[in-house]
């Protein structure tokens, strides 16, 4: 994959965005432009949206103000455009949602087979490839259920690449893990960004962020409240809220 | 590492070993039965309790059985079965009153069936598309032609109905009846023109729409067409089948019916569209709201009389067409019961591959929610199964009904005749339940190994 094929283009835009859960006003007036290539670190109090924001870019949540363009294709009730940004957009879950009925490949090969209309072989060895990438070629013919959450972890993440996807929304995806497997799932993220894929990390591993991230979002009360490049971000928070957040992760 | 050690430094890895065995075969068993007094009392108690009931079971049915004899006669005295009457009611107790000399065709359809369906039971057995689609969408249609001759007597369709239309009067080409298939013809096109008009309409995709509904006609009228073809087969009315073929017939289609049925009317109670949502529900709590005895008498003496002049069903067709749909509302709720256990986080990660609503439902959702139900489906099978007999109250004459119709019969009238043929209905039943149980067994087993569970 080129670093950034165009490093103007857009990947996601978002403007003016507000979701209520019912009486709830869950996002308030969010703005965020991600171009094509960037990776961005979200981060915030539990409760905050930071999840809800991320959901609502592939549309598992259903925003009512404001504009969301995902690669150009604006979200709304159309289902036609919805299937198409999910085509474009892979996704890795807290809880790994993998299919425990289906093998490691078949959950690999499943939507490349139905979705992309690959063929059978080619889409089986493209699941290799990337189960070989993400450093368990070995396990292909297991079920998710006999497998370490950090084997799980970088299966979802090997399956959302075999959809071949634009961009990739991250959900927490370590902090269900053990200290130990973190490590291996947090690789296999850093080789992908080094890899120019465009990516939204909802994440609280502070390491990664200051290593890959080109941004860090500092979310609160369904808002943002600060973003800037982790450097910044980690030794010179300016907001008031964002200090006292950062003091009390990183201590 | 004992108590007053601070500190500790193992200085030896210790080795893998096998897990310690306990001698002799018996050790299990002897764990199992003997271990403790509670289970010794236990034990006694089973092989007692065993042995009161086995026993007379045992010397009814085989020591003190009689086993040969031409009439009733030979079974005057015994203390056992007359498995003569049996034997020479057979015929009547698999086939009804189904004619001698037809009798190959439901054999035949007896063996084709138990062909396809062994290996598509067998998991290793390979084609099993093929084989699905054989038994599915073939077998059926065979089976129709064989058991009641085919060659349907189709005068007209929708327009010969509404109109005149009697261009051909009663002309035929290999038992097609000219009328019946120009009607036909012209009624799928009125039909899909009608449909694309609407759909452009209502702004829908109107070409596809209404070639979907010619697609829809021309799947019917294969099947129809078959069914409808001239043979040779000299035709037997359903109103002479009988005995364990009519069982196997309503419970087959009750059962191959059911289950794509139940798993829509599931899927439609839990859809997003409330109109899909609410004709679901009604239909389910319709069906689930009346015994089936009431279906049965409805399907029979009270359908006909709603139906228009002219237009009659077939009994045995009414019934299974019942039987069907009262199942189907059943296992309906089965299957929601297995949706509800199926978490959001699986549609979830489904639709963010891109996967569309049925593929989300057929590749996801369903394997898993089905393989949870797999229990209260076969519950129903076997349930359906046993209760087939109850067709006899609207004068079907299945296995209970020939075995009542026998014990009529003079010649075979003895003291054990009756507990015979119970008996021997008894052990029929028994193993097609017990058969589909166990098998649904080896399916959990299976489902639980490919879950890691
Ligand atoms: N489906 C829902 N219905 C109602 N309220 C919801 C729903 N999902 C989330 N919320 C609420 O919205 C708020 C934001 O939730 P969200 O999951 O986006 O937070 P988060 O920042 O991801 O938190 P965490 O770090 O705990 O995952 C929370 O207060 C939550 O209770
Ligand atoms: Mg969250």
């Amino acid at each position: 994959m080129p670093a950034t094929g165009n490093a103007n283009a857009v990947a996601i835009e978002l403007t003016g965005v507000h979701k209520w859960f019912g009486q709830f006003h869950v996002l308030k007036d969010i703005d965020l432009k991600v171009m094509r290539g960037e990776r961005i670190v979200i981060c915030g109090p539990s409760g905050s949206g930071k999840s809800t924001l991320i959901r609502c870019i592939n549309r598992l949540e259903r925003h009512q103000r404001g504009r969301i363009l995902v690669d150009g294709i604006e979200l709304t009730d159309d289902l036609k455009r919805i299937e198409e940004v999910r085509r474009e957009v892979g996704m890795v879950f807290q809880q790994f949602n993998l299919f425990p009925h289906l093998t490691v490949l078949e959950n690999c090969t499943l939507a490349p087979i139905w979705v992309r209309k690959m063929p059978k072989k080619i889409a089986e060895e493209t699941a290799l490839h990337y189960l070989a990438r993400v450093k368990i070629p070995e396990q292909a013919g297991k079920y998710p259920g006999q497998l370490s959450g950090g084997q799980q972890q970088r299966v979802a993440i090997a399956r959302a690449l075999c959809m071949n996807p634009k961009l990739m929304l991250f959900d927490e995806p370590t902090s269900a893990l053990d200290p130990e497997m973190i490590k291996e799932v947090l690789d296999a993220m850093v080789a992908l960004a080094n890899d120019g894929m465009t990516m939204l990390v909802v994440s609280h591993e502070m390491g990664f962020a200051r290593e890959v991230a080109n941004r860090v979002v500092f979310m609160d009360a369904g808002q943002i409240i600060e973003a800037n490049e982790p450097k910044e971000f980690f030794d010179h928070p300016r907001h008031e809220r964002t200090k006292l957040f950062l003091s009390q992760i990183l201590h | 590492m004992t108590g007053s050690d601070r500190a500790y430094i193992r200085t030896r890895l210790a080795a893998n070993e096998p897990p310690p065995t306990r001698a002799g075969p018996f050790h299990a068993i002897v764990q199992g039965l003997f271990s403790g007094p509670l289970n010794i009392a236990f034990t006694l108690f089973s092989i007692v309790a065993i042995a009161f009931a086995a026993l007379p079971v045992v010397r009814f049915l085989i020591v003190d059985a009689v086993w040969q004899g031409m009439d009733a006669s030979a079974c005057q005295g015994a203390g056992g079965a007359c498995w003569p009457f049996v034997q020479a009611k057979f015929g009547q107790f698999i086939y009804g009153t189904y004619p001698e000399a037809l009798r190959w065709r439901p054999d035949l359809v007896f063996v084709l069936g138990a062909l396809l369906l062994a290996p598509l039971l067998a998991p290793a057995a390979p084609l099993k598309r093929i084989n699905a689609l054989l038994f599915f969408g073939i077998y059926p249609i065979v089976a129709f032609v064989l058991l009641t001759g085919g060659n349907l007597d189709l005068r007209h369709f929708l327009i010969g109905r509404l109109t005149a239309w009697n261009i051909f009067g009663s002309a035929t080409t290999a038992g097609l009846s000219w009328n019946f298939w120009s009607d036909y013809v012209a009624t799928a096109f009125l039909v899909a023109v009608l449909v694309e008009v609407g759909a452009a309409l209502l702004g829908a995709r109107a070409r596809k729409a209404s070639f979907t509904a010619l697609f829809v006609f021309a799947a019917v009228g294969a099947v129809v067409l078959a069914a409808d073809l001239d043979f040779g087969l000299e035709p037997v009315e359903t109103r002479s089948w009988g005995g364990l073929m009519v069982t196997l017939v309503v419970a087959i289609t009750g059962i191959v019916a059911s289950l794509p049925l139940g798993i829509l009317l599931a899927l439609g109670r839990r859809s997003e569209m409330p109109l899909v949502r609410l004709a679901s529900v009604i239909f389910i709590e319709f069906w689930r709201g009346v015994p089936l005895i009431t279906v049965l008498f409805f399907a029979t003496y009270m359908l006909p009389l709603f139906l228009p002049s002219g237009v009659s069903v077939d009994g045995l067709l009414r019934v299974l067409i019942g039987v069907a749909l009262f199942s189907a509302a059943y296992m309906a709720e089965v299957v929601r019961g297995g949706l509800q256990a199926i978490p959001k986080s699986q549609y979830e990660a489904a639709e963010a591959l891109g996967l569309g609503y049925w593929q989300t439902m057929s590749f996801v959702v369903l394997p898993q929610a089905l393989t949870i139900v797999i229990p209260g489906i076969v519950g129903n099978f076997i349930g359906l199964f046993k209760d087939t007999t109850l067709v006899l109250i609207v004068a079907i004459f299945d296995l209970l009904g020939q075995l009542r119709a026998a014990f009529a019969d003079p010649a075979w009238a003895s003291p054990v005749t009756l507990y015979t043929g119970f008996a021997f209905a008894g052990i029929i039943y028994f193993v097609f339940c017990y058969g589909m149980s166990r098998y649904a067994l080896s399916l959990e087993r299976r489902a639980a190994v490919a879950g890691g569970r």
